[in-house]
């Protein structure tokens, strides 16, 4: 069995903390953390100066690429169901599983109903015999609220996660901006930032009533921190996340009609954007994601109410969270607890901690190497960014999965 | 005297009066650079009212009207515009139906720019298609319409229609009603009318009100009746059939008791209160008969008028850079 010593290393453990010390891997997992003598057969890696860390777990991904997750320093994805087919069927999610393997492990989140079509539930406990971590309804929410409390209840029979998608059809559907004065200025068809909130309010009632686990991919009103914030305090087992875009940019991103800020849910007022700001520091948001979606030019080079939402973010989602840091408005290892502790936990994975008998996903980091983001030198399979040419810092020296350099 | 009529462009010589090369919407326009536009305007009115309407300026150059949502009069005006500056006008006709909304719109403005067109006449039912375009073509484009964004010109001939009648676009009260929500009309004249230093009143039912009017500097009112005390210009805007369909209001009749415009509603407005409408109208819906037909107040064939002065000056402006005009080269 191979061993790999990390000598030196800035240690960030989302549970352990910051420390300076060692970390020893045998085989695929993680034999000890601290002050390690070497083992005579270990391969010692010396990373002083740098940060050791889990690698990412990136909740809620549109597409499997790899070449975005290397650069990213994302070792496994939670895959939307909203492929094509559909993930509603085992065999189709026994494909997806093992899609990105050896060095991309793809958690398939299993459509909730048949065919995403929020009418008939799926073949959920086949569906997690064949490798869902999770049940999700997809880029839309649920209309029905019969149908959404069947899929809680069976969910909790299975003790799955629910991930939901937070916007009422009724106001958003046909909307491509939140209402506001951007909206009002470009002629977008908009829905009030309220129809995340009424989203949020029947589905955790629905989750409150049946107890089961309920996770919002991505929340990003007041109001909707509002609504989870109170719910979390009464015990509700709710969780939600963000993605960096909705942290950093507000709906002025949207001006002069550029498709790479279309997004879904849309960026939202500045006051919002506050808010979720406070909701990160307070921990209220426990997850964030890249919610990414690789769009090429025939989806995006079109009229932006006619384009598809959605961006790349694979691989500036950690540079772009340690923004965060900088700001000092979270510390290094409370960072990681949202990139990788609490996703896996929602999965219900072993990992995304620095501790003895977890799998050995590691990222090395730098989290001072400046660099300049390129829609046009991308990894991912597509460019579509709304921070291109935008100064970061931050960079993934080395990903390891289960002990193997990516 | 009002700060509208102040015109720096009297001083300023050449581009530097109008340094745009597109006219994608009222957005971005300085007053004085709109100004400058109504003045140019101004001779294309006596021109076109003489027997002899042709000039030759644009002569040899090819101006494509790309229409990808259907419309008659704009197209219509747009077309004489160019033909009376001696330009080549060819229009084109592609609606929804036969380009499939959006797939095609960038690979058309390359096939428009590979034949050499001198300008580019668009209108497209998706808000800032035109600015899509003008980002990959060499030659001007003008924005004959894009979604619920912007119709500037049409906000150009309602200003020079205003000013004409009323003297001046500054210090006037002009009620805007209808649907506001849905209306490129109301937006680009609510952009320049603002910045002309109208007071401008925007109504609609709030089902038909867009979000944060109050940040675009003009007075939201559901009361037509409270908009119009004291008005200046009464400007009417075309219910479409298909809000009905959508649910916005529930039936034409009821549209029109709320707030159509009946002799006995125009009579809070001054008593030489200006009646504008973009057409067509729905005579009996958003509007009386008696009311648009009425000799002194309806400005609404002279909108028509100062639509194709417009268009000629905006035409003549933008290419004057492409024919080395003196200035502007």
């Amino acid at each position: 069995m191979s061993s790999i010593l990390f000598r030196n290393a800035q240690l960030v453990c989302p549970e352990g903390g910051i420390s300076e010390g060692d970390l020893l891997v045998q085989g695929d997992t993680i034999a000890g953390v601290g002050q390690i003598d070497a083992p005579a057969d270990a391969e010692v890696v010396d990373v002083s100066g740098k940060v050791l860390a889990p690698a990412l777990i990136d909740l809620g991904v549109f597409a499997v690429d790899k070449g975005a997750c290397r650069f990213g320093g994302i070792a496994r994805v939670g895959l939307m169901p909203d492929q094509s087919p559909v993930l509603d069927d085992p065999g189709i999610v026994r494909r997806a599983a093992v899609s990105g393997k050896p060095q991309l492990w793809v958690h398939p989140l299993a459509a909730a109903t048949r065919g995403l079509e929020g009418v008939d539930l799926a073949e959920i406990a086949i569906n997690a015999s064949a490798g869902a971590r999770a049940i999700a309804t997809g880029r839309h929410w649920i209309a029905n609220a019969g149908t959404m409390r069947k899929a809680l209840l069976y969910a909790r029979d299975l003790n799955l996660t629910v991930v939901a998608h937070a916007e009422d059809g009724g106001l958003a559907d046909g909307a491509v901006a939140t209402a506001g004065e951007t909206a009002a200025r470009l002629g977008l068809p908009s829905a009030p930032a309220i129809a995340e909130a009424l989203a949020i309010a029947r589905d955790l009632m629905l989750a409150e009533e049946t107890g089961a686990k309920l996770h919002f991919r991505q929340v990003t009103t007041a109001a909707g921190f509002d609504l989870i914030r109170a719910a979390k305090r009464r015990g509700v087992p709710v969780t939600c996340g963000i993605t960096p875009a909705h942290l950093l940019l507000s709906d002025i991103a949207v001006s002069d009609f550029r498709t790479f800020a279309r997004l879904s849910p849309p960026l939202r007022d500045e006051s919002d954007r506050q808010a979720a700001l406070a909701a990160v520091v307070d921990g209220t948001i426990d997850v964030i994601a890249s919610g990414h979606d690789p769009r090429g030019p025939e989806a995006k080079r079109l009229p932006f109410a006619d384009a598809e939402p959605g961006m790349a973010g694979a691989e500036t989602l950690l540079a772009l969270s340690l923004t965060l840091v900088r700001d000092g408005r979270l510390s290094l290892d409370k960072l990681f607890a949202l990139l990788a502790a609490h996703p896996a936990k929602i999965l219900g994975l072993e990992s995304g901690l620095l501790k003895p008998g977890l799998p050995a996903d590691l990222i090395v980091l730098d989290p001072e190497t400046p660099w300049v983001i390129d829609a046009r030198k991308m990894n991912a399979r597509a460019g579509n960014t709304p921070f291109d040419r935008l100064p970061t810092q931050g960079r993934v020296l080395q990903l390891y999965k289960g002990g193997t350099l990516v | 005297m009002h700060t509208s009529d102040h015109r720096p462009g009297a001083q300023i010589q050449g581009s530097a009066v109008f340094p745009h090369r597109h006219l994608t919407g009222i957005s971005g326009l300085q007053p004085h650079e709109i100004m400058f536009l109504l003045d140019e305007a101004e001779q294309w009115v006596e021109a076109n009212r003489s027997r002899a309407k042709s000039d030759k300026r644009l002569e040899g150059l090819t101006q494509i009207n790309a229409f990808f949502e259907n419309s008659t009069r704009t197209l219509l005006s747009f077309e004489i515009a160019g033909k009376r500056l001696g330009a080549d006008v060819v229009n084109m006709h592609a609606a929804q139906s036969s380009v499939k909304k959006g797939e095609t719109l960038i690979d058309t403005a390359v096939t428009l720019n590979a034949m050499r067109a001198d300008v580019i006449v668009i209108r497209h039912a998706s808000s800032g298609a035109v600015r899509l375009i003008a980002d990959k073509v060499d030659c001007p484009v003008l924005n004959a319409g894009d979604g619920w964004h912007e119709h500037p010109t049409q906000a150009l001939l309602d200003a020079l229609t205003i000013r004409r009648r009323r003297g001046s676009v500054a210090g006037q009260r002009v009620v805007i009603c209808g649907d506001i929500l849905h209306s490129r009309v109301a937006r680009s004249n609510i952009l320049a009318l603002t910045a002309l230093a109208a007071e401008v009143r925007v109504v609609a039912p709030s089902t038909l009100m867009p979000p944060a009017m109050d940040r675009m500097f003009v007075t939201p009112f559901t009361d037509f009746d409270a908009a119009l005390e004291g008005a200046d210009v009464v400007m009417m805007l075309r219910v479409q059939n298909e809000r009905m369909a959508g649910g916005y209001i529930p039936s034409t009749r009821e549209f029109h008791m709320r707030y159509g415009l009946t002799p006995e509603r125009l009579a809070r407005a001054k008593p030489d209160a200006l009646v504008m409408h973009p057409g067509p109208m729905n005579r009996g819906v958003e509007i009386d008969s008696i009311v648009a037909d009425h000799p002194e107040r309806s400005a609404i064939t002279e909108q028509v008028e100062m639509g194709v002065a417009v268009r000629m000056a905006c035409l003549d402006v933008l290419t004057r850079r492409s024919r080395g005009v003196e200035g502007w080269a």
